[in-house]
């Protein structure tokens, strides 16, 4: 098994370990609010990811935890913020939706359909004007594509050649909502390049052909060809969300996307290979499942913050006297505040 | 706290006058001169010169990168600007009017106002937003409404309503230099305005008694602090002492400054453009009732905007926003009221 295919298979084996844990204590009640699994799905979080730089940036929906866990947020952190605790990602502010890591260029975890869109242009912007050669990966459900907030975002990103990978995960389902009953143009790809942008149609239960896809549309987008848009076929094997009853879709439909595991199916196309025995394959199931017990067991064991910290967070360091940005000097005090737009005072996730 | 002293009226030295327009476009070119990071995008903000002719000709001298042009998607290029503040700059967005940031409400609340605090702390916004406000125009229903008491509702932004034009030239430096997001409310009927500028800078979290008094506080902001200055003349000819504090901070309120002024005249007439109903002037006067009750001469008294949507016709247009004479009518009314002078 070369290394890259043994990274590929154990990122999504260590997704779906942490994830069926999650909802195990979501039912006993560990995990709160709402948990949106990413079951089904793991190929394209798992094959899109490495093929970014530690520098570039991503932005995720509330379905994110594997996006967060591939880009190297830990189990840990990750755990702990499932279960509100300080030591979580986001300091326990956040929640199953909204997992941050700023040192990681991941900027959630975001749970308005669509609206991290335009702040994905914003990020990509920013690099442009700094003369910075990242990229911006974007990540959201095709149910986004109906919002205005999608076509604003895809029209600036192509208007000003920015390098913004809009990433579709096309489940099918926008909860609910089936892709045929709410878009009159179902045909995703061709949709999106009446912006002026590739558009690529990916198979997103094949993690090969995610990572050939993506790396193809990180090297045109990083070399100055403005944004990429892919769109990756794929089933959530879960329902929506912890509260949902999945009545809408038929069970055979379930079965069939099912059969196309993007797990079983890459161990079985490795191990056709010759490149994967049975004893690989457990051995990665096996350390994804110490890692996420670890994780438990971290989560656990952390502090909740103390109520007294409530209002923290929702101002930044008060801005230094009038008067104290002397004329040449930057208005800010890079001390206070890295140039990033990133606080420092990361306490609260050290 | 400090209290901005109205300016001498025979000052050895004379300052320079310029108008609104005049003040906020300097201050967006000394922001750009001082700090490569500062760029200014919206609706027409580079060819055209901007909607109110602010950015007028400043495309021309930092290019159309920095003074970018947008398409109509006010929501897009707002959380654009979100995000480039994440990336490290520091953006300056302009949008044509508070009714069509509504547009771009779910990038201010959902986004701007909560990143911070959503992601522990990790995250902060240096954004500032620009939009102009208020009736006067005859614009009718879609272009003349006062919302700033929505945007002011909101934990992790911070709104401030320059109503002069030395405000309006200093405001803005220290809006940048905020690490939140700051929405910047801009009066249309102030562009126009010229005055002395006094020398900057000035801080985003004070109120300030623009006209000293004895008798009675009149809060307001924005265009209503100079209708505000003009009632109290009036009344000063009957002999009515009328203190006028210009709030300049509509979030976070200066709540030390009012009260204190309170805590002298005993009586407080709060004028807002805003629709009365859970308004910005419901807000104030809550505020001074319950740090001022036991020392009130009178019952705190609101005049806000008629709640309708404003219509055209100028007469009707007047009658929906406080005037210069409903603020006198209010003030003398308030007078005649039962108390001590105290």
């Amino acid at each position: 098994m070369s290394k890259s295919e043994r990274s590929l298979l154990k990122d999504m084996i260590r997704i779906r370990t942490l994830e069926e844990r999650c909802a195990e204590l979501y039912g006993q009640t560990k995990i709160r609010g709402f948990l949106h699994l990413y079951i089904g799905e793991e190929a394209i979080a798992a094959g899109a990811l490495p093929q970014l730089r530690d520098d570039d940036n991503v932005l995720g929906t509330y379905r994110e935890h594997g996006h967060a866990l591939v880009r190297g947020v830990t189990a840990r952190s990750i755990m702990a913020e499932m279960y509100g605790k300080a030591a979580g990602c986001s300091g326990g502010r956040g929640g199953s939706m909204h997992l941050f890591d700023a040192d990681r260029h991941f900027y959630g975890g975001n749970a308005i359909v669509g609206g991290h869109l335009p702040l994905a242009v914003g990020l990509a912007m920013a690099d442009q004007m700094q003369n910075r050669d990242r990229v911006t990966a974007c990540f959201f459900g095709e149910g986004a594509m109906a919002e205005g907030e999608f076509h604003e975002s895809m029209n600036l990103a192509a208007l000003w050649d920015l390098p913004v990978i809009f990433c579709c995960e096309n489940n099918l389902y926008a909860m609910g909502t089936s892709l045929e009953s709410s878009e009159s143009e179902t045909d995703l790809a061709l949709k999106a390049s009446s912006y002026n942008m590739p558009a690529w149609r990916i198979d997103g239960m094949d993690v090969e052909a995610v990572a050939a896809g993506m790396e193809r549309a990180v090297t045109t987008s990083r070399s100055g060809g403005g944004p990429v848009f892919l769109e990756f076929k794929t089933y959530r094997f879960r329902a929506h969300s912890m509260f949902d009853p999945d009545l809408y879709r038929d069970p055979s439909e379930i079965e069939e996307w099912k059969s196309r595991d993007p797990i079983t199916s890459y161990a079985s196309v490795l191990t056709e290979r010759g490149s994967l025995s049975q004893a690989d394959e457990e051995a990665l199931w096996a350390q994804a499942q110490e890692e996420v017990d670890d994780a438990v067991a971290f989560a656990e064991e952390a502090e909740w913050e103390s109520p007294a910290t409530l209002t923290d967070h929702v101002y930044g360091p008060a801005p230094t006297r009038p008067g104290d940005d002397a004329k040449g000097e930057p208005i800010l005090d890079p001390d206070d505040w890295a140039g990033d737009g990133i606080a420092s005072n990361r306490e609260v996730t050290a | 706290m400090t209290v901005h002293e109205p300016a001498p009226a025979q000052s050895a030295q004379m300052p320079s006058t310029m108008t609104y327009r005049e003040a906020m476009r300097e201050a967006i070119r000394e922001a750009m001169q001082e700090d490569e990071r500062v760029f200014i995008m919206g609706e027409d903000v580079a060819d055209y010169g901007g909607t109110y002719a602010v950015t007028k000709g400043l495309h021309e001298e930092f290019g159309r990168d920095r003074v970018r042009n947008t398409p109509l998607s006010e929501s897009g290029f707002v959380g654009a600007g979100i995000g480039a503040a994440l990336g490290g700059m520091r953006p300056i967005v302009e949008i044509m009017t508070v009714n069509f940031s509504l547009l771009a409400l779910d990038q201010i609340v959902n986004n701007a106002a909560t990143l911070r605090h959503m992601s522990g702390g990790q995250l902060g916004v240096p954004l500032v937003v620009r939009l102009t406000t208020g009736a006067g125009r005859q614009l009718a229903a879609q272009h003349s409404h006062s919302l700033e008491a929505w945007y002011a509702h909101v934990p992790g932004i911070k709104v401030v309503a320059p109503a002069t034009v030395t405000d309006a030239r200093w405001m803005l430096r220290q809006a940048l230099a905020d690490p939140d997001p700051v929405i910047v409310f801009e009066h249309a009927t102030l562009y126009n305005r010229r005055e002395p500028v006094e020398p900057g800078p000035v801080d985003l979290v004070s109120a300030a008694i623009r006209r000293r008094g004895s008798d009675l506080t009149v809060v307001a902001s924005a265009g209503l602090v100079h209708k505000a200055v003009e009632a109290a003349d009036a009344l000063s000819a009957d002999g009515a002492s009328i203190e006028v504090i210009d709030l300049r901070s509509l979030r976070p309120l200066d709540r030390p400054t009012l009260a204190s002024s309170v805590a002298r005249t005993h009586r407080a007439l709060v004028v807002d453009e805003g629709w009365q109903s859970v308004g910005l002037a419901a807000e104030v006067a809550a505020s001074i009732t319950e740090d001022c009750f036991y020392g009130l001469d009178a019952p705190v008294r609101r005049l806000s905007s008629v709640d309708v949507p404003v219509p055209y016709p100028k007469h009707l247009e007047e009658a929906a926003i406080p005037t210069v004479e409903d603020i006198a009518g209010a003030a003398r009314e308030m007078l005649a009221e039962g108390g001590t002078d105290g």
